[in-house]
């Protein structure tokens, strides 16, 4: 059933170019909502989560061995389903856009789509496929809708994406002529030469950890969240930078055990150092949205730390931790990019501290204090419980990385609390006396019920794993469990 | 064996000659260059390719000089439906003067990439790129107003001819060491062990001549110039009818004629032979092509070094050799073709529409025709091997058979080297696509504010037609992989 996830999509994608303008954001609504609904349903109904159980399996190019070979196991449900949702609260803030929205909303269901099928595929080829069918679609949202510095940020996001492919092209074709399948259970069965794991996990790996914001090679993610239309940030850190994490948890761990033990502490070293300076860097920027950038790769750190762990509760908290941030990024990335930069045209943190948000856009603070606290890691979101079950990990693979990276939650605290003091709770009184250009509060129009819904959604689910993460958990930790690499 | 016997086994090379003559004979009526000669000539072609589906299975004639197998028959069929879009591109260019020449002359060069394709002896091989190569010559200086289209006809008839000499010559050593002119009897002929001083210069000065057709580096000098001054058509022709041809004879040559001198072109395990040879072509041409392609902003000129990186990664099979290797070869060539066909189609429109080839004439043309954007931007993404394009799988396919073929990843420097490259390819096809589809009139000098371009139905439709092979391709390789995999003894 989870398969139709992909299909629904892609024909929502196909029927929007035949269909006039004006049904463009209804079409684009109910295909984000029918995959929602489908991989929601496929969630609450899977029965065995603990194996990646086939769903269909059909040849492909049999010379090749390729197949059309779809899968799911409790990890690939809990992505499919925080990309429905993300899916769907993208399209509600992309509600007004009316620059060519055929195409925007295009766009936007391939980069759904192909990150539907990443989550399903079971075929390395198929993987790669869905995986570099994004990329594309990327740049057109960017380099089209996309605001400061569009054309610099689109080609940058791009190039990065393409190089991280490569270099994963480069591995796949290794792997596939080494072990002669290119189905990823066969390929995890096969014993690689010890010799052939050293290289090819690293470069495996690295190749999608780009996309997943490993440092150094960071830097696309900022540039790019910044200039990309709002829905377009949405996806990136919601769901494209997960699609990064997840191959390398799917592919590169489970192909190459021997090769991610014996790269196993480089991996956490990288993510430690992301954790840290990603939210130093954060800590100094002026952009509201530079901010929500480097936080995400702040955040994308911990998914890394808690991968290299190679224990249970470490890699668990891993996946719960890229659910948990694809929910919270999209909502800080909603409220700084649509309900506030769409609205004053401005995401210096200075001017926007003299505008007294609070007031004007009662909403858009309520959502941004929730994100916030969910980005921070308050318990009762769900930042704090992914965050904690990867430290929880961590503390028996590498105990020091933990004391560093509390540190680096300090200072996440540290630029979070100081973007939400910035944004909406400056001192507006002593300010606005110096400076005559107080933006009057009758000139923002007030939020739109569609960006109430896509927040409220969002805000929902973050309660919910945050109160309740035994819903995640219980079919996380299952598969997780069945992989062959843990210590 | 009757003259009979050989004009039915020849029917297609016939059919084709035919049409070329009275193509010929009905330019010299009609002056006035209607669209009789086109017409004829796109029915001549489809006629020759109905001919080829009659062809036996097996034929061999005169030690080798006319060889039917399926491989052939396949691949006659993909030059004439490469001339046959030809003769469509070349159908809205205007040309006032001697269409009918334009016509015979591409129906000509058809006839020599058919010989090429379907020979497996020396002497024939050398008549059909001689053959080939004359005609092209003029259809390259075809248009005598444009001085650029002079150049690009001198350019390539130079070079040409030198790149003929050295072939004609390294074939004479061939033919001195092993006397004989057949490729199967010279594969028999050449043993395994070290090889001949003789031989060796032979067998280079061959692959010399070979690297000029497919514009590999450095004997690519020619392609620039000649891809943007000559004729469109004449342009996509050469890049792409000759190059299939090409690519499938130097395959033959090499597989069969040179086959036990492979050599070998692993990184710590390199023996002499004519695989390293072509792996430095390669090498050279990826690196070459990509980086020179990044500099430039005319589009023509642009694809031009694109094909001499994909020459590099096309020889990447050959390298590799084997049945596998060759057959990827041969998909990735042929789907390159078409790419190439679709993409000097949309060039050829554009400069009649806007008035010219460079990067800026393609700002928001998105606006202007969303069928000619969408198209253009299938054929670059397929061209720079994003899925789930062709081109994609044609590289996954090239680089699996060349991984395979060294021992202990022997052929991974090559691999790399070529995906870096590729990787490289991607911004400079972003850049054409970025111009596609920026907005109207923020850098448009000549401002006539979005006038939508008008194309025929012929055009549309070919246009359509190729965009979604390329498509389909990616989806299912399979309907072409099969049909190459069966062909290949």
């Amino acid at each position: 059933m989870i398969a139709w996830t992909i299909y629904l999509t892609f024909a929502g994608a196909l029927l929007l170019l035949c269909l006039p303008r004006p049904v463009a954001r209804w079409i684009a609504l109910a295909t984000a909502l029918a995959g929602f609904g489908t991989s929601l349903m496929a969630f609450f109904t899977a029965l065995d989560v603990g194996t990646f159980a086939t769903i269909i399996r059909v040849p492909w190019v049999p010379p090749l061995g390729m197949e059309y070979h779809l899968a799911a196991d409790g990890i690939s449900l809990t992505l499919a389903l925080v990309t429905g949702l993300t899916a769907v609260s993208a399209v509600l803030f992309s509600w007004d856009v009316d620059h060519r929205p055929n195409e925007f909303f295009f766009w936007l269901l391939l980069v759904i789509g192909g990150s539907y099928g990443v989550f399903l595929s079971a075929d390395l080829f198929l993987l790669f496929v869905f995986y570099e069918l994004v990329i594309v679609p990327k740049y057109f949202l960017i380099a089209i809708w996309g605001s400061t510095n569009k054309e610099y940020g689109a080609m940058k996001l791009t190039l990065y994406s393409f190089l991280g492919g490569t270099l994963v092209f480069l591995t796949i074709v290794a792997a596939y002529v080494t072990a002669g399948s290119l189905d990823l259970h066969q390929l995890s069965q096969y014993k690689f030469p010890l010799q052939f794991q050293a290289w090819a996990f690293p470069v495996m790996f690295l190749g999608f950890a780009v996309l997943a914001g490993i440092w150094p090679l960071h830097t696309w993610a900022p540039t790019g969240h910044v200039a990309a239309p709002t829905a377009g940030s949405m996806l990136l850190a919601g769901i494209v930078m997960k699609l990064g994490a997840y191959s390398a948890l799917r592919v590169a761990m489970n192909l190459f055990p021997d090769g991610f033990l014996m790269w196993s502490k480089w991996i956490a070293l990288l993510g430690v150092i992301g954790i840290v300076y990603a939210a130093a860097v954060a800590l100094r920027q002026r952009d509201l949205k530079f901010v929500i950038g480097y936080s995400s790769v702040s955040h994308m750190g911990f998914v890394l730390l808690g991968l290299a762990t190679a224990n249970v509760l470490g890699i668990g908290g891993a996946v719960l931790q890229m659910f948990s941030h694809g929910v919270i990024a999209a909502l800080l990335f909603a409220v700084a990019g649509r309900m506030i930069y769409r609205r004053t045209h401005t995401r210096d943190l200075n001017d926007l501290s003299r505008m007294r948000l609070t007031h004007a856009l009662p909403f858009a603070a309520f959502s941004f204090v929730i994100a916030s606290a969910a980005s921070m890691g308050i318990p009762g979101f769900s930042g704090f419980a992914a965050e904690i079950t990867i430290l929880l990990g961590t503390w028996k693979a590498y105990p020091l990385a933990v004391l560093i990276t509390g540190a680096g939650m300090v200072l996440g605290a540290a630029f979070t609390l100081r973007a939400l003091k910035k944004t909406f709770f400056s001192d507006a009184a002593s300010l606005s006396e110096g400076t005559p250009s107080v933006t009057s509060d009758e000139r923002l129009v007030p939020i739109t019920f569609p960006e109430k819904l896509g927040a409220c959604l969002l805000i929902f689910a973050t309660l919910v794993i945050g109160l309740y993460p035994k819903l995640l958990l219980d079919r996380i930790l299952p598969a997780v469990e069945a992989m062959k690499f843990l210590k | 064996m009757n003259y009979l016997d050989l004009l039915k086994l020849a029917a297609p090379e016939v059919v084709v000659v035919v049409t070329a003559l009275v193509v010929l004979a009905l330019g010299l009526m009609a002056q006035r260059g209607t669209g009789i000669c086109s017409a004829v000539a796109a029915a001549g072609l489809l006629f020759a390719a109905a001919a080829v589906l009659m062809l036996p299975q097996h034929a061999t004639l005169f030690g080798g000089m006319l060889v039917i197998t399926p491989l052939t028959s396949l691949f006659k069929i993909i030059c004439l439906a490469l001339a046959f879009f030809t003769v469509i591109l070349a159908r809205g260019e205007s040309t006032p003067r001697n269409r009918g020449e334009y016509f015979a002359l591409l129906l000509l060069a058809t006839i020599g990439l058919m010989l090429l394709v379907g020979s497996e002896e020396l002497l024939m091989i050398f008549i059909g790129l001689e053959l080939t190569g004359l005609s092209l010559y003029v259809m390259a200086g075809f248009d005598k107003s444009d001085p650029r289209s002079a150049e690009a006809g001198l350019k390539y008839f130079l070079f040409g001819s030198t790149a003929s000499a050295f072939t004609l010559f390294g074939l004479s050593f061939v033919y001195g060491v092993c006397g004989t002119t057949g490729l199967v009897a010279i594969g028999q002929k050449i043993t395994g062990g070290p090889i001949s001083p003789l031989l060796a210069a032979g067998i280079v000065m061959t692959l010399i001549g070979f690297a000029f057709k497919i514009a590999a580096a450095p004997f690519h000098l020619w392609a620039p110039d000649t891809y943007q001054g000559a004729p469109i058509p004449s342009a996509a022709f050469i890049a792409s009818g000759s190059k299939v041809a090409s690519f499938v004879v130097l395959g033959k040559i090499v597989l069969v004629g040179f086959g036990p001198a492979h050599g070998s072109a692993a990184w710590h395990g390199l023996i002499a032979g004519w695989s390293p040879v072509l792996a430095a072509l390669a090498a050279l041409s990826i690196v070459i092509g990509n980086l020179v392609a990044l500099a430039q902003s005319n589009v023509r000129r642009l694809l031009a070094y694109s094909a001499v990186a994909h020459a590099g990664y096309t020889l990447l099979g050959l390298v590799a050799g084997g049945r596998e290797g060759f057959g990827a070869t041969l998909f990735y060539t042929t789907v390159y073709a078409f790419t190439l066909v679709g993409a000097f189609g949309v060039v050829a429109l554009v400069r009649r529409e806007i008035g010219g080839d460079d990067l800026s004439h393609f700002s928001a043309l998105r606006s202007r025709s969303p069928l000619l954007a969408g198209c253009m931007a299938i054929f670059m993404l397929s061209l720079a091997g994003l899925p789930p394009l062709a081109g994609f799988f044609g590289k996954f396919y090239l680089f699996s058979a060349a991984m395979r073929a060294g021992e202990n990843h022997g052929l991974l420097w090559l691999v790399a080297l070529a995906l870096l490259g590729s990787f490289v390819s991607l911004y400079y096809y972003l850049a054409v696509l970025k111009a596609i589809f920026s907005e109207p009139g923020t850098d448009n000098q000549n401002s006539e504010p979005s006038s939508s371009i008008k194309l025929d139905f012929l055009q549309e439709l070919s246009l359509t037609l190729l965009a979604a092979g390329i498509v389909l391709l990616g989806l299912w390789p399979m309907a072409l992989v099969a049909r190459i995999a069966a062909s290949l003894p």
